[in-house]
């Protein structure tokens, strides 16, 4: 039964943190709500009754205060897990998170490193409103110093947070309100980690590469269903990590392609989309047939109204007409 | 040289209708008119049967996560009542009697909640701010919006509305920081309802008020019975008057308590014991004032039945506006994005495509775009 033993993403996440902090008593968790309430999403079911209110803190509504505190027990030799309760609240603490923590190994000549996991829901979806459904990879993965994971199955979510948990830098983790409750097979074990920067192969193909993580994964897998039916087979590759960027993986796919979709649902201008695409076009001049096209979400905020909000995501649909178009079978 | 003290300090707090029905003769007469106060009662009452109505809708699918006002009815009320219809009131969530008492739709806050950003395009007139939900980033326009008026030379203040929790914020304290020393008439009332979410009170101040924050930045400050209008009018009166003749700040804590979850997403049940539930339910604003109106020979149970017929059919009309408006076009996202819509931006509406593929809308079956010359080949 265990080897096939399917649990939530957020068990997953649990797991991961649970296993951790029982390896290393430097690991601590806190955050707005995560102890006495078990986490805005019970992710943190159970954990207070475990590890008790010195490892699992429920601080004052503070995101600066909590992450910059984060950073200073970080330096002295901690492993903090700092919870958003949603990666847009994670704005009012752009300072600590941004200024400070990828850059104190830096500025501190080799000296302080900041070994902090930030994670939270992250991404548009829920018709949360534009304030609360900030897709931050965009902005973040622009600053060097910081690692950044977005797994897109609760078996990646779990190897992947481990990783990000034993790693010596900061990691910005990525989760989705939207896919907390997904369910998927996780290996038991507690060795079992998942590296940084290797892509994951989630379907093979030969006409069309679809670059990809995180939610839209899904999004590009339903795509490519769609898409055999008209004879079109994708490949679909999900990157797991944006920095690192696993760019051998997808070179590898298109050289056998020679089309290439990337879809991302930040904002297109700047984003790590554009950045894939910048890398294939350089790294495969010879073997495109066509410029590689992306998928973004629109250039607005994220809509309150439902029809809006579907409307400006990424989805099978556009990942369809992106991959007809640039295969040339539009 | 002997030690001396520098600063001993002391708050008030102020209540006047208390939740036994004692009065306070000598703060209370004279506040609000009878008129005023038969009006007040009504509005609080709508608002409080909009609110049961919300949480129905959203139990029923019919409307997204609502975070429930009742029991928090009198703070804002006392606050739009005392201000002029042209100060401005920055809230978040927990004020819609207040707004509605402006003159908000009430429909605005249910497109809101139902999830349609139309429901926060205000009308201006009303001089109220779109709803904050970062936590705390609305103390700071305040301060800015009064800080503009006393630049301009207009006697206009502006007045802002935040929870316990937000106090924890760093925009809370800059905000304060900044109204208290560059002189800026801003009132601010902090709705303390001894929690935020599931988190207790004294996680985000282990000083016994909050109302005490304010003295470390020199802000006059109060305390009062949130739940008891008169108190509130009372203190926003003296706070307002002395912002608009000083230009200085003002403090409020209205200590009140939401008798409902956070918000529908919630289940208070969880980490509130039952018997705290019940001792604020027997403080609840709308129920001492209807008492007081009684005893006072206001108010009887014909008019308040007349009242609550009234009252049903007033909200039933609101949620039909709401759930019957035409749902948005799905380009009307590129509406206001600028003053004016860049070429870049219109042509993504105009092909509402990929944007690999909207940059070259050739490819687009249909599509009658124009593209700028291309140079070289
Ligand atoms: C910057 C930010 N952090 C966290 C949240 C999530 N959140 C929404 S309401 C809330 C509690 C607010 O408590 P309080 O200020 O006391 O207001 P109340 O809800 O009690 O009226 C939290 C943590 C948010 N909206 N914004
Ligand atoms: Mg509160």
């Amino acid at each position: 039964m265990s080897a096939l033993r399917e649990i939530e993403f957020r068990d997953a996440l649990r797991e991961a943190m649970t296993e951790e902090m029982r390896r290393d008593q430097r690991v601590f968790l806190l955050g707005e709500e995560v102890a006495h309430y078990n986490g805005a999403y019970k992710v943190s079911k159970g954990m207070l009754d475990e590890f008790g209110p010195r490892r699992i803190i429920d601080t004052p509504i503070s995101e600066s205060g909590f992450a910059g505190l984060a950073i200073g027990a970080a330096m002295q030799g901690l492993r903090p897990i700092v919870e958003f309760m949603s990666w847009s609240f994670s704005l009012v603490a752009a300072d600590p998170i941004l200024n400070n923590a990828p850059k104190m190994l830096y500025m501190s000549g080799g000296q302080f490193g900041c070994p902090v996991v930030f994670r939270g829901n992250d991404g548009a979806g829920g018709q949360l409103g534009s304030t609360h459904s900030w897709c931050v990879e965009g902005m973040y993965s622009n600053v060097p110093g910081l690692k950044m994971a977005i797994p897109a199955t609760p078996d990646d979510a779990k190897g992947l947070l481990k990783t990000a948990i034993r790693d010596d830098d900061p990691v910005f983790f990525l989760e989705s309100e939207r896919m907390l409750g997904m369910k998927g097979h996780v290996p038991e074990g507690e060795e079992i980690l998942v590296p940084f920067g290797q892509g994951r192969i989630r379907r093979a193909g030969a006409d069309c590469t679809i670059a990809t993580w995180g939610r839209p994964v899904h999004f590009a897998l339903e795509a490519a269903e769609a898409l055999a039916k008209e004879g079109i087979d994708c490949e679909v590759i999900d990157l797991r990590t944006i920095r690192p960027l696993d760019i051998g993986s997808v070179v590898r796919s298109v050289k056998k392609t020679s089309t290439c979709v990337v879809v991302d649902q930040s904002w297109s201008f700047g984003s790590p989309g554009s950045e894939l695409a910048a890398q294939v076009h350089k790294h495969c001049f010879d073997d495109l047939d066509n410029f590689v096209h992306r998928v973004h979400t629109a250039d607005v905020p994220a809509p309150y109204a439902y029809n809006l909000e579907q409307e400006y995501l990424p989805n099978a649909r556009k990942i369809c007409e992106a991959v007809r178009a640039a295969t040339y079978n539009a | 040289m002997p030690i001396k003290t520098v600063l001993t300090a002391e708050i008030e707090n102020v209540s006047i209708l208390d939740a036994e029905g004692r009065f306070d003769e000598k703060l209370g007469k004279g506040l609000i008119p009878d008129a005023d106060l038969v009006k007040l009662y009504g509005h609080m009452c709508t608002c409080r049967h909009l609110d049961e109505v919300a949480f129905k809708l959203q139990r029923s699918g019919r409307m997204g996560t609502y975070p429930q006002n009742m029991g928090q009815e009198a703070a804002s009320l006392g606050a739009a009542y005392a201000l002029n219809n042209d100060d401005w009131l920055v809230t978040c969530y927990r004020e819609n009697c207040g707004l509605f008492w402006r003159g908000v739709p009430m429909e605005s806050i249910l497109l809101h909640w139902m999830g349609d950003e139309r429901g926060n395009a205000m009308p201006r007139q009303h001089h109220a701010t779109p709803i904050a939900v970062p936590i705390g980033t609305q103390m700071l326009h305040a301060t800015g919006l009064a800080w503009a008026a006393k630049y301009r030379g207009e006697k206009r203040i502006a007045c802002t509305f935040f929870g316990d929790g937000a106090t924890s914020e760093g925009d809370f304290h800059e905000a304060m920081n900044f109204a208290a020393n560059l002189d800026i008439p801003v009132v601010f009332c902090c709705q303390n309802n001894g929690w935020a979410i599931s988190v207790p009170g004294h996680i985000q101040c282990s000083a016994p008020t909050v109302a005490q924050r304010a003295l470390a930045y020199g802000m006059d400050t109060i305390q009062c019975d949130g739940n008891d209008l008169f108190a509130v009018v009372h203190c926003f009166r003296k706070a307002i008057k002395q912002a608009r003749s000083t230009g200085r700040p003002f403090f409020i804590e209205a200590v009140t308590y939401r008798l409902g979850d956070h918000t529908t997403a919630d289940d208070a049940r969880r980490y509130r014991d039952q018997a705290e539930v019940d001792a604020w339910r027997a403080r609840d604003p709308i129920l001492r004032l209807r008492k007081y109106m009684a005893k006072r020979g206001l108010w009887s149970d014909a008019k308040e039945q007349e009242l609550q017929a009234k009252v049903e059919v007033e909200v039933a009309a609101t949620v039909e506006r709401a759930e019957g408006i035409t749902s948005p076009n799905r380009v009307d996202f590129f509406d206001h994005m600028y003053a004016e819509i860049p070429a870049d931006l219109a042509l993504q509406r105009d092909t509402m495509q990929t944007h690999g593929i909207g940059q070259d809308p050739s490819q687009i079956e249909g599509a009658v775009i124009e593209l700028p010359a291309k140079e070289g080949h």
